[in-house]
């Protein structure tokens, strides 16, 4: 059954990309468990207006787990503390009456922050842009059944295009890479026969723009798969390396 | 004077949008690169027409107000896209797909878009599967459909319960080979906030940095509008967060016509409400229609008793359940169209039988499909949608059914645009959900992604380079002309004096209050007096907005509170239209229900005779009265009857 709870939230807050923030402790009353976890930052917020305080800045949009745009770091996970889900989907029923609660934005060489939680996160965007499409104008395709697919491969596939680019894999890794997101793509498009054209071409420019924009390499310590809210499998970094490995190859 | 000119081809339905590509005027490649074409929005419509224009090699500028076009709450799309391949060979043709979309819009949308729409609808599915979308797919390989409400064929296309995910990450990615080949120039977290007129023509729009709080002049030779509905006016709904409709508002600020606004719609399966800090509503897909079934218990005690939870749902026995929709419509049962579905909903949990601690709830129920199909079945079907359910209520959909009730979901009205997608004002297009177009008074399953995508890459492509085809002479320009400079300096005006009115309110409780207002009379049921009470419910939010807003912080820097009330502004005047709208609307029709036009058995009463047009509503500035003008709707190729799902 949903009961209310009270809670102390340490919130970082940094005023802009410049500024060195830190931490401000909060005590927030009256939560009901049945509530999602962005809501109790909406109560949050309601109570720092009306005490005509700045209220704290937070990525967020869809509020069901697939647009990528909700982030932060809960007591030190990525998405917090429940599995498979984003910070959007966490519901307060997860936390304990009196509970401290950190609250902190992404931390990484990669994402650098905008303001108190937001992060700028337009290096995936760009690597995105090196590479990860198939290479196809609008208009002059063939017919959507000309080619049959394996429904394995397509299962496959769709397992890996199921990421939401939020950068928890990022966040959670030590060393900052961004393979998880890169692979996810690159596989996605490799299974597929439209994709698998230039699948060796598409995973070095993509891992190019990687290492350019400062991302760190991968050692596959696994950190980034426990914190995907998706789910996304560290299997698909393996593929990824095969491809380029071919790209390479041929070069 | 505004002129409602549709500009409809001549010539049979079937052969109208082929004439127009023949006799449409073409822009050569070097001329192509002068021209400016501006985009507002990067969900599916946006991303799609952007992509197409920086192909065909004009010069685009795209702008978001998320942090990357992915995030567009196109994302969010679950069940699927519609298309007329007849793959199951189950009777479909574009045909068939056409006189669903009209008749499931109760007559109430114009026939030759709907054909087009229907005409292109197959293109579609070869473009995304070009584009690497994993479509759902059979053991043979080939691709794999459903059913949606309203149609008795099986035509929807779908990528688990990701297609709108799916679909725009298709089209980001194609948007993203262009940014790479730099004919398309990317602006994230940046709002357009006013559109720039020379001359009467569209020639650019004033932005707001949502970083540096900075205002922007951008200038383009066209500008397209594709950013999204307006439902958000109800504070609860299944929109993203930053839905909004403002760009629209801009729009008919500048003299387009804005259409049918009262039409919006209700989707009936949504998770219900848990308490007054509810942010927004979560939309469990219709797909799950097809294989849950609706129903309420059949004895108001035993109502009572799940509402005060001394009985489970599955402590009811099965003759003791009404299963209301297989009851009431027998031919389409739990898949009648979503305003019928909800209506029928919303009459028995006001008669009583609703269950769930506020009453305010059907069951959807999935035993008789797990134990017809297996759960594995299931799961393969719907896991994403029963593990967010599970998440957000803690109950396993598996063991128990869901509760759902309807929510503010979509909106058919928008900016009235003509067969070319052209608002009122010349150069200006409008695309997707923010348009009027295709859907009439009810929007079916799965057409809306089938829309957004015709106008972005087969529609758009064609009619904005018709357009454009006279201004290859037209030089650029800087931004420094004097329209500009007004209307940056009316921008900077209105943002500072929201800034100035230092008020104890914060805009989301003033949003709050302005959904209540509409929902109660503005939502599901109508009629005159309720709309009338909203007309001046609203016009007393307005007051209060302005006189009792807070906004902390300064128009420098990010500013979500400065970025929020911009956007309440316009949403209190889009519902003040909704309401206007609704109340003029002497009939029902599709998702515009008013009480005194329904029939003996609570059926929607249309009334062809007075209302088959489309309300086009112009602003006469100031708090003049709004100015209604009629597109008439002609009927030559469905024949208008009284929808009928029994
Ligand atoms: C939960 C849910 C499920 C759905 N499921 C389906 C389904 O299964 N099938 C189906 O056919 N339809 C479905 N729909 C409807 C469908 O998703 C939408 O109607 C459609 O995606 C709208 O696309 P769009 O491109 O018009 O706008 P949107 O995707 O809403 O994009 C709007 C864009 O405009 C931008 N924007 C807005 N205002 C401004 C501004 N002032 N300045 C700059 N940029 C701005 C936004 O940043 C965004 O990029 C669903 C809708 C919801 C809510
Ligand atoms: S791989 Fe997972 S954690 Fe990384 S961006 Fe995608 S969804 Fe997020
Ligand atoms: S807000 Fe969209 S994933 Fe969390």
């Amino acid at each position: 059954m949903e009961k209310n709870i009270n809670l102390t939230l340490k919130v970082w807050r940094q005023n802009s990309p410049k500024d060195k923030g830190g931490f401000e402790t909060y005590q927030v009353k009256d939560i009901s468990t049945g509530s999602s976890f962005l809501e109790l930052l909406d109560v949050l917020n309601e109570q720092l207006i009306n005490e005509g305080k700045e209220p704290v800045a937070f990525d967020h949009d869809c509020r069901e787990g697939i647009c990528g745009m909700c982030s932060l770091y809960i007591n030190g996970h990525p998405h917090g503390p429940d599995s498979e889900i984003t910070t959007c989907q966490l519901h307060m029923r997860k936390f304990n009456d009196g509970d401290t609660i950190w609250i902190e934005p992404w931390r990484s060489a990669g994402f650098p922050v905008i303001k108190d939680l937001i992060v700028d996160r337009d290096a995936f965007d760009k690597i995105i842009a090196a590479g990860g499409y198939v290479s196809v104008n609008t208009g002059g395709v063939p017919d959507g059944n000309a080619i049959p697919i394996p429904k394995d491969n397509a299962d496959e596939s769709m397992d890996a295009a199921s990421c939401i680019g939020c950068g928890a894999c990022v966040a959670a890794c030590k060393n900052g890479s961004a393979m998880l997101f890169v692979s996810a793509k690159a596989s996605q498009l490799a299974l597929l026969p439209q994709g698998k054209v230039e699948a060796a071409r598409r995973a070095k420019n993509m891992v190019a723009r990687m290492d350019d924009l400062g991302f760190g390499n991968c050692t596959n310590t696994g950190a980034c798969e426990v914190e995907c809210p998706k789910g996304i499998s560290i299997a698909h970094i393996a593929r990824l390396n095969r491809e380029y490995l071919s790209a390479k190859l041929q070069d | 004077m505004v002129k409602i000119d549709a500009k409809i081809p001549e010539g049979p339905l079937a052969q109208k949008w082929t004439k127009y590509k023949a006799d449409q005027k073409l822009v050569n490649p070097s001329n192509k690169r002068k021209l400016d074409i501006i985009v507002v929005g990067t969900g599916l419509a946006g991303a799609s027409a952007a992509a197409s224009f920086g192909e065909m090699g004009f010069n685009v500028k795209i702008f978001t107000i998320q942090d990357s076009p992915r995030r567009a709450h196109s994302i969010a799309a679950q069940g699927g896209i519609n298309a007329a391949k007849n793959y199951p060979n189950d009777g479909d043709s574009i045909g068939r797909l056409f006189s669903d979309t009209v008749k499931g819009g109760d007559y109430r949308a114009r026939e030759a878009n709907v054909y087009r729409l229907a005409e292109v609808s197959n293109e579609i599915i070869d473009q995304c599967v070009a584009q690497g979308v994993p479509f759902a797919r059979e053991y043979g390989g080939l691709l794999d459909n459903r059913s949606f409400g309203g149609a008795q064929v099986s035509r929807t296309f779908y990528a688990r319960g990701q297609t709108g995910q799916q679909l725009l990450l298709g089209a980001y990615q194609a948007l993203m080979r262009q940014v790479e080949k730099k004919t398309v120039k990317l602006y994230t977290r940046n709002e357009l906030v006013e559109i720039v007129l020379v001359d009467g023509k569209a020639r650019g729009i004033i932005s707001r940095n949502l970083v540096t709080g900075e205002i922007e002049r951008h200038s383009a030779h066209a500008v397209v509008l594709a950013t999204g509905g307006y439902g958000n006016a109800f504070f609860l709904s299944t929109n993203a967060m930053g839905s909004n409709g403002s760009a629209a508002w801009r729009a008919y600020k500048k003299g387009a016509a804005f259409a049918n606004p009262c039409f919006a719609q209700i989707h009936p399966t949504c998770i219900p409400v848990h308490g007054e800090f509810q942010s927004k509503l979560t939309l469990m897909s219709e797909s799950l229609r097809n294989d849950g079934r609706i129903w309420v218990p059949a004895k108001i005690e035993d109502a009572e008793a799940i509402k005060n939870g001394k009985l489970k749902p599955t402590d009811i026995a099965e003759e003791d359940r009404d299963y209301f929709l297989e009851r009431r419509y027998p031919a389409f049962g739990n898949l009648v169209p979503r305003d019928v579905a909800s209506r029928a909903a919303k009459e028995r949990c006001d008669a009583g039988f609703g269950v769930g601690s506020t009453g305010l709830a059907v069951y959807l129920d999935f035993k008789d499909s797990i134990e017809r199909l297996g759960k594995d079945a299931i799961e393969a079907r719907y896991g994403n949608l029963f593990q967010m359910y599970e998440k957000i209520v803690d109950d396993n959909p598996y063991e128990t059914p869901m509760m759902i009730y309807p929510a503010i979901h979509y909106t058919m009205g928008g900016v009235w645009v003509d067969y070319e997608l052209q608002t009122t004002i010349p150069g200006l297009f409008c695309a997707g959900e923010a348009n009027f177009s295709d859907h009439g008074a009810n929007r079916l399953g799965a057409s809306a992604l089938m829309q957004g995508l015709a106008d972005g890459y087969f529609v758009l492509p064609y009619t904005v380079q018709n357009y454009l085809s006279d201004f290859i002479n037209t030089p650029r320009m800087s931004g420094n002309e004097k329209e500009f400079v007004e209307a940056e300096n009316e921008v900077k005006e209105r943002f500072q004096k929201i800034l100035d009115i230092k008020g104890n309110r914060s805009v989301d409780s003033i949003h709050k209050e302005l959904g209540l207002a509409m929902w109660d009379f503005v939502g599901m049921a109508r009629n005159a007096d309720g709309l009338k009470k909203a007309v001046d419910k609203i016009k007393s939010i307005k007051k209060e907005f302005w006189s009792n807003v807070r906004i902390p912080g300064s128009k420098e820097g990010m500013n979500i509170e400065l970025e929020k009330a911009n956007r309440l502004v316009d949403f209190i005047e889009i519902g003040e239209l909704m309401a206007i709208d609704a109340l003029h609307r002497e009939e029902s029709c599709g998702g515009h229900f008013r009480e005194e036009h329904q029939t003996e058995e609570g059926e929607a009463m249309r009334h062809d005779e007075k209302f088959a047009y489309v309300a086009c509503w112009i602003d006469k500035g100031g708090d003049k009265d709004p100015e209604l003008i009629k597109e008439e709707l002609e009927f030559k190729d469905v024949k208008l009857i009284q929808r009928n799902y029994k």
